[in-house]
């Protein structure tokens, strides 16, 4: 008996041990969240007082409209919105396609070319960036959107035909044969029986993509030279350079760019959840 | 004869259907196979031969050899551009790896409230980039930044962080390991995994929690451990964004991350074909270090089905 309450307060200790790492660890993590916010809605004084006030005192909600007007903010957000609104249709649309090829229709040397797409997912992506630039630079595709779009639409992240084929391989055969007895062919099958199940991993596909695209950097710092064609992270390191210390405003200014991605987060966080764990788990 | 000519016909019929099966099968796949094409195989080819060029972007490429090679072995910032990635390589992708289970571990259990902490703890990944670089471009900050705020409230004297040159990689690293929620969700989709008869066995004799860490739950998780070794390898050897906006190299290289470098010798100095062999022997010490962890892996990674085969 005694052996068992024991056993019962050793557990009990353990739980709380576990709340208290928990609580000590979220606690770091948002801690710079709370600092973004404080610093964002600070007026210019109160930003350099050593040690700082968590609590801006006066709130300055002014802040926001005084960053978006700092920059051509709308039109950053714009060009961003463009871009990533072409390169998700395309990867979306060429990752199915071809998750849909790998896992349905058999030809020769599928396997070897699978093994190949997924080794891409693991080769360096810088080794490629120059002499891609080059071809996109014979093309006159420099100072325009093209080349952060168009590799979508050729099968884009390896990763997300992986996410696609993983999908495609879980979802009952019957179901095509059924089909295929009724006369429909493969891309009726594909098109009116398996994109329509495939939806929360096509949800997925978008998701991630949408993420990558939102926040990429190096590939807009690439490619886009005037400004009125920046997206919103060249955006934000224009901005940085104009106003270095104004920091209430740059923050001011992060928020805005991240609150999309945080939004979208919580309104699919499922589907994030299940595109990001498809690669551990089963790969 | 009838019936021979009969199966020449179907036989012939049978061929066309499956030379048609798999024209069908190469056309689904046809744009990923044009992309990797296009976009990888082409380039990754081309690379070798503009890394043996001396081409400015400008002009036309003249050859040269192997001089970018020889050149680059005598490069004092190609050795400090390897010091510093190598530095970083190693500091991060361990500590990422066992925070990132640790907190995994500790999510595992089956109590109210898990959920919540979950979301908290993935919530950098969401948003990346520049956003994220700034951020702690600000929280770094020597004299205004809150991190030597609160050192200061326990007495100590802040470091000039990011203008530091013996604390500017360490801060980076400190960067990274707010984003160590993305493998965390990966172990604890593993976790969930594990049958929990292998817990109870571990119970009925009487283990403790540590046994069922070392017995179960570690061998279990050794192939996404792994996963996520060779991930975090090859990413961290292509830091970019982090270092071009929070220190820019500096202070004195002391940051000059290996893409960096590379970044800076194609695109603000054009030189395209020394940065080409940059990137060569980048992917070659990235290939190195993955088949090493590959082989390492029948040492340690342990895959269920042995087992079952065995």
């Amino acid at each position: 008996m005694q052996y068992v309450t024991s056993k019962k307060r050793q557990e009990k200790l353990g739980n709380i041990a576990v709340y208290a790492i928990l609580l000590l660890g979220a606690f770091i993590i948002m801690l710079p969240v709370a600092w973004m916010f404080s610093t964002a809605l600070k007026d210019s004084g109160s930003v350099f007082l050593f040690p700082p006030d968590w609590i801006p005192n006066p709130v300055r909600w002014d802040n926001f409209g005084k960053a978006i007007a700092a920059i051509p903010f709308w039109q950053f957000l714009q060009n961003t919105l463009t871009i990533t609104l072409f390169a998700v249709i395309g990867q979306v649309c060429s990752a199915a396609l071809v998750g849909f090829g790998f896992a349905r229709l058999d030809f020769p040397g599928r396997n070897i070319l699978f093994l190949l797409v997924l080794s891409t997912m693991m080769l360096p992506g810088i080794v490629t960036t120059v002499p891609v630039f080059m071809m996109f630079k014979s093309l006159g595709w420099i100072n325009t959107f093209l080349p952060l779009i168009v590799p979508s639409y050729f099968g884009g992240r390896a990763y997300y035909i992986f996410v696609m084929r993983q999908f495609f391989m879980s979802t009952p055969l019957e179901l095509d044969e059924a089909a295929r007895i009724d006369g429909c062919g493969t891309f009726k099958i594909f098109l009116h029986i398996l994109v329509p199940l495939a939806k929360p991993a096509l949800l997925t596909v978008g998701i991630l993509n949408f993420m990558n695209h939102w926040s990429d950097f190096m590939g807009p710092l690439i490619y886009l030279n005037d400004t009125a064609k920046y997206t919103l992270s060249l955006g934000l390191n224009l901005f940085r350079g104009m106003y270095q210390t104004d920091w209430n405003l740059l923050m001011a200014a992060t928020i805005l760019v991240m609150i999309p991605s945080v939004i979208l987060f919580f309104l699919a966080q499922k589907q994030f959840v299940q595109g990001i764990v498809v690669s551990g788990v089963k790969g | 004869m009838v019936s021979k000519l009969i199966d020449g016909v179907q036989g012939k019929a049978r061929r066309r259907q499956r030379l048609f099966k798999s024209l069908e099968g190469y056309l689904y796949i046809s744009p990923w196979l044009i992309g990797f094409l296009v976009f990888t195989a082409i380039p990754l080819l081309s690379s070798i031969w503009i890394s043996m060029t001396e081409w400015n972007l400008f002009s036309s490429p003249t050859f040269v050899g192997t001089d970018n090679y020889t050149k680059l072995w005598s490069d004092p910032l190609f050795w400090q551009a390897l010091k510093v990635t190598g530095k970083y390589v190693l500091a991060s992708v361990p500590l990422r790896l066992v925070i990132g289970f640790s907190i995994a571990v500790l999510l595992n259990n089956k109590l109210p409230g898990m959920g919540f902490f979950r979301t908290i703890f993935y919530l950098p990944n969401v948003t990346s980039g520049v956003a994220v670089s700034l951020l702690w471009l600000w929280i770094f900050n020597p004299e205004f930044g809150v991190l030597n705020a609160i050192l200061a409230k326990v007495g100590i004297a802040g470091p000039a962080w990011l203008l530091s040159e013996t604390w500017a990689l360490p801060a980076i690293v400190i960067t990274s390991l707010w984003t160590v929620g993305g493998s965390m969700i990966i172990y604890l989709a593993g976790l969930q995994g594990i049958p929990s008869q292998l817990y109870e066995a571990v119970d009925i004799d009487g283990g403790s929690w540590f046994s069922k860490l070392t017995n179960v739950t570690i061998p279990m998780m050794t192939p996404i451990i792994f996963y996520n070794l060779i991930m975090g390898i090859i990413n961290s050897f292509q830091v970019f964004t982090d270092a071009y906006i929070m220190t820019n190299g500096g202070p004195h290289n002391a940051t000059l991350f290996y893409v960096l470098y590379l970044y800076k010798n194609a695109f603000q100095y054009f030189e395209m074909g020394y940065a080409s062999a940059l990137a060569w022997v980048l992917f070659l010490l990235i290939l190195a270090f993955t088949i090493l962890v590959f082989k390492s892996s029948s040492l340690w990674v342990y895959y269920e089905s042995e087992v079952k085969k065995g």
